[in-house]
Parts: C-alpha cells; sequence; structure tokens
C-alpha cells in the first residue's frame, strides 16, 4: 500500500485542540464530500416532509399523533448520520480487516429471518421483529457484501501482484455473495435480490474482472430470470404485480391498483403539484405503502415536476459525486467499494422510482435517503459514511 | 501528494467506471423524461383521472311526478312503502350464490323460497318472467309490501341478511279514484335495462341504474316530463369510501305532473258502463251462432269535440296497474299477458282494430256527394242488390223504397251505399281499372283520416286499414304463395275455396269488394279513436283534432306550466251544406232513426243528440257493436267485440255516461248539481309551491238502481218495426 501513509489526517501535535484540529487545512472536515453529504441531507429533508404528509391522517398508523412517523423518521435520520460518522471515523480501510466477522454477522441474521423470528410484512417475508423494532437484515448484506467481494477482488491487484483479478479470485468472490442472495430468494424478497446482483454486477465491472466474467453473468442472471418465472420460484403476487406493470388496465381494482393510482397521483401533481398536504390521492390515501416503497408518488403529486425532479437531481449529484471517488481514489478497494454503493443506490433510486412511473415492475424496495424505514436509513447513511472515508482516505487505524 | 495512482487502476478499470457513470446518468434521465412526460404533457388527464378517484356520488333518485285528471285528482302518484331488496352483487359473492340468506328471507316475508329466488334472477332470453331485467348491480325489489315488523327483523339482524336492505321507498300507487281503473291509458313502469342506459348516456336526460321507465300509456309517453332530474351528492372520499370532504353538488328536481283531460268520475262512469253492457250482451241469445254473445273485449271513448281532449278512455278487459309497483311477480304477468286473460294489455281504444260496419256510412255518403251524387237526391233502398249473380242483402234485409242519403243514413240502408259504390267502381274501369281512377269512396276514407294514426300521446297506436287497389296489391304480394297452396278449386270448404279465387286474382279490386266495402265491411279496420275523431269532427264544424289526454305539464312547485294546445291534423272533406246535411241525419238516427229507441226521453231540444250504430259482421266470430255519437262538446264512441248490434248491445251505456255527464234521469230530467261534466273542464287544477294540489274529493261512482224491468221494458223496447243495426 504503498503512498497512502502520506494522506492521513496530519498533526497530532499536542499543541492543537481537538476542534482545531478538526477545522484544520487538511482535516476530515475540510476534506469531507459536502456536496454529497448536503445532497444526502436535504433528500432526507425532503423525505421527513414527504413521510409527515403520507402519514399524517393515517389514524391506522399514527393512531392520534400525527408526527409519529415525522418523529420517527428524523429519528433514524439521526441515527444514520452518526452511524456514518462513525463508518467516516473507523474508515473503510479498518472495515477491511473486520470483512470476515461483519459478513458472518449479516450472513447470519438474514438466515435468522428464514426461522419463526422472521415476519412478513408487504408479502415479503424480510423482517426480523425482535423487542418492537423491524429490521430488515438484507439491507446490511447489501454493505457487507460490497465489502467482503471489495476485499478478495482488490487484495492482490493492491498488493500489486496482478493487474486484474485472476478467475479464482472471481469465483471466491461470486461465492461470498451467492449464499446471502440464495437466502434472501428463499424468503422470497425479489427487490433485494435484484438490487444485490445489480451490486455484484457493478462490483465486478470495477473490479476490472474479465470481460467474460461480466457478459457471462448477465447471461446467467437472464437465463435464471426465465428459470425463475418457469420453475414457479416467485409468488403468485410477485407475478401478478409484473403483470400489471405490463398493462395496469389490465385489472385497475386489483393488481394494477398500486401502478395506476400511483401514475394518477403522480401525473396529477403537474408542474407543481398540488402543495405539500394537499394532495387529494395523498390525503385520500388511494396510493398504498405511501411514506415507504411508494413516497415518490408524494412528491410526484404534492410537489410536481419541480419538486420530484428535484428529487432526480440531488440523487443524480450524489452519484455523480460518487462516481468521482471512485475514479480518484488511489486503492481498486477503494474504487470498488465506490462502485459496489453506485450500483447499488443508482439501481435502487430507477427500480423505486421506475415502478412509480410505471416504466418498472412493482417491487418492494425503498427509495434511498427518502422512504421511511430504519435499516433502510441506516445502510444508506453507512454507504455514504463509506464514500466519505474513500474520499479522506482513511488509513487503517490501529 | 500525487493524483496518479501508483496501483488499482489499469485503463480497463478507468473505461468501466466512465461507464458506469453514463449508465446512471442515462438511467436518471429515463426517469427524468418519464416524470416529465406523465406530469408536464399529460398532467391534465391525471387530474381529470384523479379528481374521478376521489370523488363519489350519491345519487337520489327525483320523485316522479303525479298524473292528475282534468280537475287535478290524483289518478298516478307515490306512496312511501317498506321495500325488502337483494344486492345480487353481494348474494354472488357468498358460497352458495346467497341461496341461504334468501330462503331466510323468505321465511320472514312469508313467501316460498322460489318465489324469493325467481325475483332476483336475471331476465334473459330463456328465463320466463318473473326475472330482472334491470342492472344486476342495482338492488333488487323482492317486495313492497314489508310490514314494519318484518323490516325490524331484517334491519336488527342485519349480519344474518348480508346484501338485504328494507328501507322506506317511494313507489308508483295507481289510486284509482272513485273507482275509476284507466289502466291502459296510464300505462306502468319497469327498471331501466343496460341497454337504454348506454344509449341515453349522451342525451340530455340520461338514466340512473335505479330509473324506473314508463313502459306504456302516459307513463311512456310523458316519461322525460314525469321522471325529473336526479340529484347528486359528491363527496370526496379517501381510498376505503370515507368521506373527507365535500365537492359541488346538484339538486334532485322532481318531476313535473302532467294534468290530462280525464275526469276520473266520467272515466269510472264509463268502465262501469262499457263492463255492464258487455255482461248484458253475454246474456243475449245470438240467433246466427246459436249460442249467447261472447262479448270478449270492448272500448268506449269519450272525447271533447272542440279539442280533441280525451274525457275518458275505457279497455276491457282491464287490470289493475299497481301488479307493475314494486316488481311484478310471475302468476300476474302470465295473466296479463295471456291469452286466457285476452290481452288485458290492450288499448282497446287505440289498438283495436274491426271493421267499422255502418258507423262507416258517414263516408261514403260524403264520398258520393263529392263524387256529385246530390245529398237530397232519391235512391232506391231495395232489401237487396245483386251483381253477376252474387246477392248482397240489406241489413235484415228490409226494403225502404225511394229515399234521401240522408235518410239512407237514418236507416242504415245499406243497398243504397251497395249501388252508388258499385257504380263508381264501374266508372273507375271495373276489373281493368282507368289509370286516372278517381277511387272517390277510397280517397275519401283516407282523407277521414283512416288507415293511419290519429297521432293521439300515447304510444303503439295502431292505424286501422282502407283496402284501397294498393292494399290490394300488397296484400296479394304478401299472401299469394299462400292462398295458391292451400286453395282448391272445387271440393274444398268455404275458406279453401276463397283461398283459390284469392290466388288467382287477390290482387284485384273486384265488384264484391268495393260493395262490402262502401258499408265499412270487408276488409276495413278502423279503431274506436280514429271514428272518435271523425265523429267529434263532424261536430265541430270539420276539424279532426290529434286526440290528447295530457293536457297540460305543471312543474312539481306549481310555477311552470306549460298547455298542451290541441293540434290538428286536417279538415274533414265536406263543405259547410254537407256538414249540416250529414249533422241534421244523425240527429235523425238518434230521435226516428235506428238509435231512437235508446234514447227515449232525451232532452233533444235542449241537448241534441247525434248518432250512428253499426253492427259489423266478422268472418268466423259474431257481430262487433259499434255506436258512435256526439253532442255540442263531446263525442262518445264504444264498441264492443262480438257483442251484437250497436244500438242493441252499446247504446243502453252510452246513453248512461251521457246521462252522468249531463246529470239526466231515465226520462230525460236534468238536475245540474249531478252533473260531472255538463261542460268541458277548461280551468287546469292549481298546484301550491309545496306540490301539494288542490283537487275536490271524488266518491266512487255508484249507479242508480234500475227501475223494475217492466217499466224499463216499455221505455226501453225495441221499436216495432225499423231496425236494430
Amino acid at each position: 500500500m504503498a503512498g497512502t501513509g502520506g494522506f492521513s489526517v496530519s498533526g497530532y501535535g499536542p499543541e492543537r485542540s481537538t476542534l482545531s484540529r478538526l477545522f484544520a487545512r487538511d482535516s476530515i472536515l475540510r476534506r469531507l464530500d459536502w456536496v454529497i453529504l448536503l445532497c444526502a441531507l436535504a433528500l432526507s429533508v425532503i423525505g421527513s416532509a414527504l413521510v409527515y404528509s403520507a402519514t399524517r391522517n393515517r389514524t391506522e398508523l399514527v393512531g392520534d399523533d400525527p408526527y409519529a412517523f415525522l418523529f420517527k423518521h428524523v429519528l433514524n435520520i439521526g441515527i444514520g448520520l452518526a452511524l456514518m460518522a462513525g463508518t467516516i471515523w473507523l474508515g473503510h480501510r479498518t472495515l477491511r480487516t473486520a470483512v470476515p466477522i461483519l459478513y458472518g454477522i449479516s450472513v447470519f441474521l438474514v438466515l435468522l429471518v428464514l426461522t419463526p423470528l422472521g415476519a412478513t410484512i408487504n408479502g415479503a417475508h424480510a423482517w426480523l421483529v425482535v423487542a418492537g423494532f423491524s429490521l430488515q437484515p438484507a439491507e446490511f448484506c447489501k454493505i457487507t457484501i460490497i465489502l467482503g467481494m471489495a476485499m478478495l477482488l482488490a487484495a492482490r491487484v493492491d498488493a500489486g501482484d496482478k493487474e486484474h483479478p485472476d478467475h479464482r479470485t472471481v469465483v471466491q468472490s461470486l461465492g461470498l455473495a451467492a449464499v446471502p442472495i440464495a437466502i434472501v430468494l428463499l424468503m422470497p424478497d425479489l427487490g433485494s435480490v435484484m438490487v444485490i446482483v445489480m451490486i455484484v454486477l457493478g462490483v465486478l465491472l470495477a473490479s476490472g474482472a474479465s470481460n467474460r466474467w461480466i457478459f457471462g453473468l448477465l447471461g446467467t442472471g437472464v437465463l435464471g430470470g426465465l428459470a425463475v418465472w418457469q420453475l414457479g420460484v416467485l409468488d403468485d403476487y410477485q407475478i401478478a404485480r409484473f403483470a400489471a406493470f405490463a398493462n395496469p388496465a389490465l385489472d385497475p381494482a386489483g393488481v394494477g391498483y398500486n401502478t395506476n393510482q400511483a401514475r394518477i397521483a403522480i401525473g396529477s401533481g403537474g408542474l407543481t403539484g398540488t402543495g405539500l398536504t394537499k394532495g387529494s390521492q395523498t390525503t385520500g390515501q388511494f396510493v398504498p405503502e405511501q411514506q415507504t416503497d411508494f413516497v415518490f408518488t408524494v412528491a410526484g403529486e404534492e410537489l410536481g415536476f419541480v419538486g420530484a425532479g428535484a428529487i432526480l437531481l440531488l440523487l443524480g449529484v450524489v452519484l455523480w459525486r460518487a462516481c468521482r471517488i471512485a475514479r480518484e481514489t488511489t486503492e481498486l478497494y477503494g474504487t470498488v467499494v465506490a462502485a459496489g454503493i453506485i450500483a447499488w443506490f443508482a439501481f435502487q433510486a430507477f427500480e423505486n422510482v421506475g415502478m412509480t412511473l410505471g416504466i418498472m415492475p412493482v417491487a418492494g424496495l425503498p427509495l434511498p435517503f427518502v422512504s421511511y424505514g430504519g435499516s433502510s436509513m441506516f445502510a444508506v447513511w453507512v454507504a455514504v459514511g463509506l464514500l466519505q472515508s474513500i474520499k479522506v482516505e482513511r488509513p487503517l487505524s490501529a | 501528494m500525487t493524483n496518479i495512482p501508483e496501483t488499482g487502476r489499469t485503463p480497463r478499470v478507468q473505461i468501466r467506471l466512465v461507464i458506469i457513470q453514463i449508465l446512471v446518468v442515462s438511467l436518471l434521465l429515463t426517469l427524468g423524461g418519464r416524470l416529465w412526460y406523465l406530469q408536464v404533457r399529460n398532467g391534465s388527464e391525471y387530474a381529470e383521472e384523479a379528481s374521478g378517484n376521489h370523488v363519489q356520488q350519491v345519487v337520489q333518485p327525483a320523485v316522479r311526478g303525479s298524473i292528475l285528471d282534468a280537475r287535478g285528482v290524483p289518478i298516478a302518484d307515490n306512496q312511501t312503502r317498506l321495500v325488502v331488496s337483494a344486492s345480487r352483487t353481494d348474494l354472488m359473492k357468498m358460497k352458495d350464490d346467497g341461496k341461504g340468506v334468501l330462503n331466510k328471507l323468505a321465511a320472514v316475508l312469508n313467501m316460498t323460497p322460489k318465489d324469493v329466488a325467481d325475483k332476483v334472477r336475471l331476465c334473459d332470453s330463456k328465463t320466463p318472467q318473473p326475472c330482472w331485467n334491470g342492472s344486476p348491480y342495482q338492488p333488487i325489489p323482492i317486495t313492497d309490501e314489508a310490514t314494519p315488523k318484518q323490516a325490524l327483523q331484517i334491519r336488527e339482524r342485519s349480519e344474518d341478511f348480508p346484501g338485504i336492505t328494507a328501507e322506506p321507498t317511494a313507489v308508483r300507487r295507481y289510486g284509482a279514484p272513485g273507482k275509476s281503473n284507466t289502466a291502459q291509458v296510464l300505462g306502468y313502469l319497469s327498471p331501466v335495462t343496460d341497454d337504454e342506459i348506454n344509449k341515453a348516456k349522451d342525451s340530455d336526460s340520461p338514466y340512473l341504474r335505479s330509473d324506473q321507465v314508463g313502459r306504456s300509456g302516459l307513463e311512456r309517453t310523458y316519461d322525460k316530463q314525469l321522471r325529473g332530474k336526479a340529484g347528486v351528492t359528491r363527496y370526496e372520499v379517501d381510498n376505503l369510501g370515507r368521506v373527507i370532504g365535500k365537492a359541488d353538488s346538484d339538486q334532485a328536481r322532481p318531476g313535473s305532473n302532467v294534468v290530462t283531460s280525464i275526469d276520473a268520475r266520467v272515466q269510472a262512469v264509463s268502465e262501469y258502463w262499457l263492463n255492464d253492457a258487455m255482461k248484458k250482451a253475454r246474456d243475449e241469445f245470438d240467433k246466427n251462432t246459436g249460442e249467447n254473445y261472447k262479448a270478449d273485449a270492448g272500448a268506449v271513448v269519450v272525447m271533447e269535440n272542440k279539442t280533441g281532449r280525451i274525457v275518458s278512455m275505457a279497455s276491457n278487459p282491464s287490470y289493475d296497474p299497481n301488479a307493475w309497483v314494486g316488481g311484478i311477480s310471475g302468476k300476474d304477468y302470465t295473466k296479463l299477458t295471456g291469452k286466457k286473460s285476452n290481452y288485458p294489455l290492450l288499448n282497446r281504444a287505440i289498438q283495436g282494430q274491426a271493421a267499422p260496419g255502418s258507423i262507416f256510412k258517414v263516408i261514403p255518403t260524403t264520398a258520393a256527394v263529392n263524387a256529385g251524387y246530390e245529398f237530397n237526391g232519391r235512391y232506391p233502398c231495395p232489401s237487396s242488390y245483386s251483381i253477376g249473380g252474387q246477392v248482397f242483402k240489406n241489413f235484415e234485409s228490409q226494403g225502404h223504397g225511394s229515399i234521401t242519403l240522408g235518410q239512407a243514413l237514418e236507416v242504415s240502408c245499406d243497398t243504397v251505399f251497395y249501388k252508388l259504390s258499385h257504380d263508381q267502381w264501374a266508372k273507375d274501369g271495373g276489373n281493368k281499372p282507368k289509370k286516372d281512377a278517381k277511387d272517390w269512396f277510397y280517397k275519401t276514407a283516407h282523407q277521414f283520416g283512416l288507415g293511419k294514426e290519429t297521432g293521439i300521446d300515447l304510444p303503439n297506436e295502431v292505424t286501422g286499414r282502407v283496402p284501397d287497389r294498393q292494399w290490394k296489391k300488397d296484400y296479394w304480394k304478401a299472401n299469394k304463395d299462400a292462398w295458391c297452396k292451400q286453395g282448391k278449386k272445387s271440393g274444398g270448404d268455404y275458406a279453401a275455396r276463397i283461398a283459390y279465387e284469392n290466388c288467382l286474382e287477390g290482387m284485384k279490386m273486384r265488384a264484391g269488394d268495393s260493395v262490402n266495402y262502401s258499408i265499412g265491411q270487408g276488409d276495413t279496420l278502423v279503431t274506436p279513436i280514429q271514428m272518435a275523431t271523425i265523429y267529434s269532427a263532424i261536430a265541430n264544424g270539420g276539424t279532426m283534432y290529434n286526440p290528447t289526454v295530457g293536457k297540460a305539464i305543471i312543474s312539481a312547485d306549481g310555477k311552470h306550466i306549460q298547455e298542451i294546445a290541441p293540434k290538428s291534423h286536417g279538415k274533414l272533406p265536406m263543405d259547410a251544406a254537407l256538414r249540416k246535411d250529414i249533422d241534421g241525419a244523425l240527429a235523425d238516427v238518434a230521435t226516428k232513426g235506428t238509435a231512437a229507441w235508446r234514447f227515449g226521453g232525451w232532452p233533444q231540444d235542449k241537448i241534441p243528440m247525434h248518432a250512428k250504430t253499426g253492427t259489423a259482421e266478422v268472418y268466423g266470430k259474431q257481430t262487433t257493436s259499434w255506436f258512435a255519437t256526439y253532442t255540442k262538446d263531446y263525442s262518445i264512441v264504444m264498441t264492443i267485440s262480438q257483442g251484437g248490434t250497436g244500438s242493441g248491445a252499446s247504446g243502453p251505456a252510452v246513453r248512461k255516461i251521457y246521462d252522468a255527464i249531463y246529470g239526466l234521469d231515465d226520462d230525460g230530467k236534468q238536475d245540474l248539481k249531478k252533473a260531472l261534466l255538463p261542460e268541458p273542464q277548461k280551468t287546469l287544477p292549481k298546484i301550491q309551491p309545496d306540490g301539494s294540489i288542490d283537487a275536490p274529493k271524488v266518491k266512487p261512482y255508484k249507479p242508480e238502481k234500475p227501475k223494475p224491468p217492466t217499466e224499463q221494458t216499455e221505455l226501453a223496447g225495441p221499436p216495432a218495426n225499423g231496425r236494430r243495426d
């Protein structure tokens, strides 16, 4: 790892206070990617407003307190920010050493979902309910898979042994991803599987693995998809969702209801929207799951093209900056981790917004930073922490 | 610090990172484009859909307007009843298609499970009545006669009766004021069909799923005015239908009232005496057929001469129009449409057609005068008239010497008209008609409005028939194949011989046809309403009015009054002198002619009576009784199928109706206090802003007890000589 030591935080001198060190010329704070941070924060703030609008009159969820969800959402953001800070503090390199443990824990947690501890919410058996808190372990798997694959793929390259990861390493890394994918598929949480597959593709692409692997994987993906369709691994509700995506007019009262109502909500927003809490589709609760998976419809109806477009723009800026981080870091490890996160955010946002716009099938996925939901919120902020750590080239501590 | 990486990124990785970046940007651009398409390009469409989404309409059906008689007495109005309905959509969701619930319901309502099940099944081509021919999404009424106790049982145990409702509902009531029935004139309602909803969707009066539609009679003709406009309350609702606000709403506008020219009292009298005449005819022996008269159907029309307005219109057999209210039962439907009941749904005053017999003679009289014959000329009236070996007898084979056309009307001499018609037929070229054939007798019938509808404001009026040359040709074309197959030159029965003859020359107007036609026999067909129109036109100076039952449309609050003005469809083809001559001859019929024996004691000087009797022969049946009469203000035409002679069967009944109208007793003494309608009702009833109607009370009609038979025979006995046409 030659050339990395010089990038560590400088000046440990006793004459400087902690505070001044934080704001010193070379300090972490100065070198953080503030654009990503601020854009992500802006998305979270907009998300808070949307979650409030979508839940304020859902008495069956919030009881007498219209702010109940807003409060929990803001709390989740706070925890997410703390997790980000912790991640930056530890640094991606330190986490690299902890990958086996983290990976083990995450696989153990997804396995727990298959036990009686797991719970089914919205047709997806993807949740762990412990002491009143519900957790989606698949969200953490996304991070550990990125870290684990990056560790394996970049090890020999960063050590200078190879120019590109060899076949054996690729096979090992795919095996590492395959275990949680299989478990998540058994839940079945199709949305998360799709995201993880995209993460694997992004990671392999950035790692410089041979083209054969990339195309081979794409081919298997297509064949696998066909096989899944044919062999009936999917539940009826998943096939129904797909059919409704293809033609929502098919059954507007049944399967096509979600997509149809979502499209009406967004379309009726027009250029500037109805104004927050003024949307009739949102107020009338015509779109299901509006604070989580369909949160973008609230933006579409109440904030209009201007507001919904702003969300896409903010996501675009985050991803653009992340791409820059991936390109500019010195180690392949950092590049691969960043690429994994980019693939994750980009695909998840595309799938989530795409399904509300009727150009993607419906899958239960939250919109990063915006949707209500603790696990997802924590995971995306940890990911932001990783990006920042890569940006500031946090050294291996301890 | 250097930005050049020492390890890690080969060009391959660099290129791939760029690819990732391009992919990310294109994904986001796709979303942005799609977002623009939905929100900016098609936004207004979705905004409309969204408003349709969250607005629920609750429809309050408009109260149907009443049908009033000329003085405001309601003959059709509404009443609140407890209606038990079943929602088919709810029943079909159950495992047994709701059978269990319906059976339980049948027990509560004291009905058989089959009756209940039949009421909720849907009509199709294979399902006989009773069945539901309305929308399957609409609650189907099972009974509108639930007792409060039954309704309570259903409501309190609503968990036992899912999909069943018991609610007070405004339903149609045909109140039969003064025992007047008026069934065929009023018509009836039945639920709107899907087809009708679709058809009327874009019109200015669309139907609601729950609408009842007038199917016949006044209910149908004035359906649009009576129906009003349903109110719509629009609520903003959420996805579960919970109300979260109220949007623009339209108030229900109750239907207008239709004021008719019917007088419920005269209607009751007409119905009573028509029925009475038919009953009496059934006690009469018919020497031609050797059995009593069947008197299977009859009709009577009372019309105002100067307007064409109908004061009463009765058709017998009749039925109770309330049978239709709340869905007709299977038993009732079979009864109303079966042959056994002789089709009581038919309004025989406008839908019954028969040969007119001698009441037709005003038409050949007019034809003859228009053809150039003198009204007061002398025409032989022998007991029979023969053409080439075929003998046409005068009625009851009497001869009257040489008489005027007026006297021919008075004594109803057939042979006078036989000869006139035969002569004209010969003049027009006989069996080989000239190109410019005058056809006076047929042309005149058309000018009298025969062969087409009078234009009365009741649906499905029939046209009758003038059997002219054109009709003969058309009829022959339509039937020649059957005739030629059935016909036998000799050896067959009468029908077969006639068929053979028709096959050969049925397209021709033969001498016999023209002779039969001249006295309203043969293939001639008329309706009672046509004859009433003609006789009232003779009375009023020659104007043939389109008969009307509806007199005015008055809004529910009485503020808007739209009168239905009398409309004419032409003048009688006679000049004033001829009209006067015919008028005089018809008065003679009542005073010394064929109807005189029925008008004994009539105050002719105060209320001049005019009449014409008719007894039409029908092949294979008993004779049809016709009686056409008029005074200054009213015309009354009565007919009884298989009832005997005109004056014999219908005469007394018509006189009784006049007696009631003018307040006359059997001796012809007038008591204006007892007179129901000595002059036509001119003013319209008043309707208050709150919808209440100032209407007089109507007592049921009670005919005075007939005098002892001996006295009656003396008074009303048939003339010693002279005919009983």
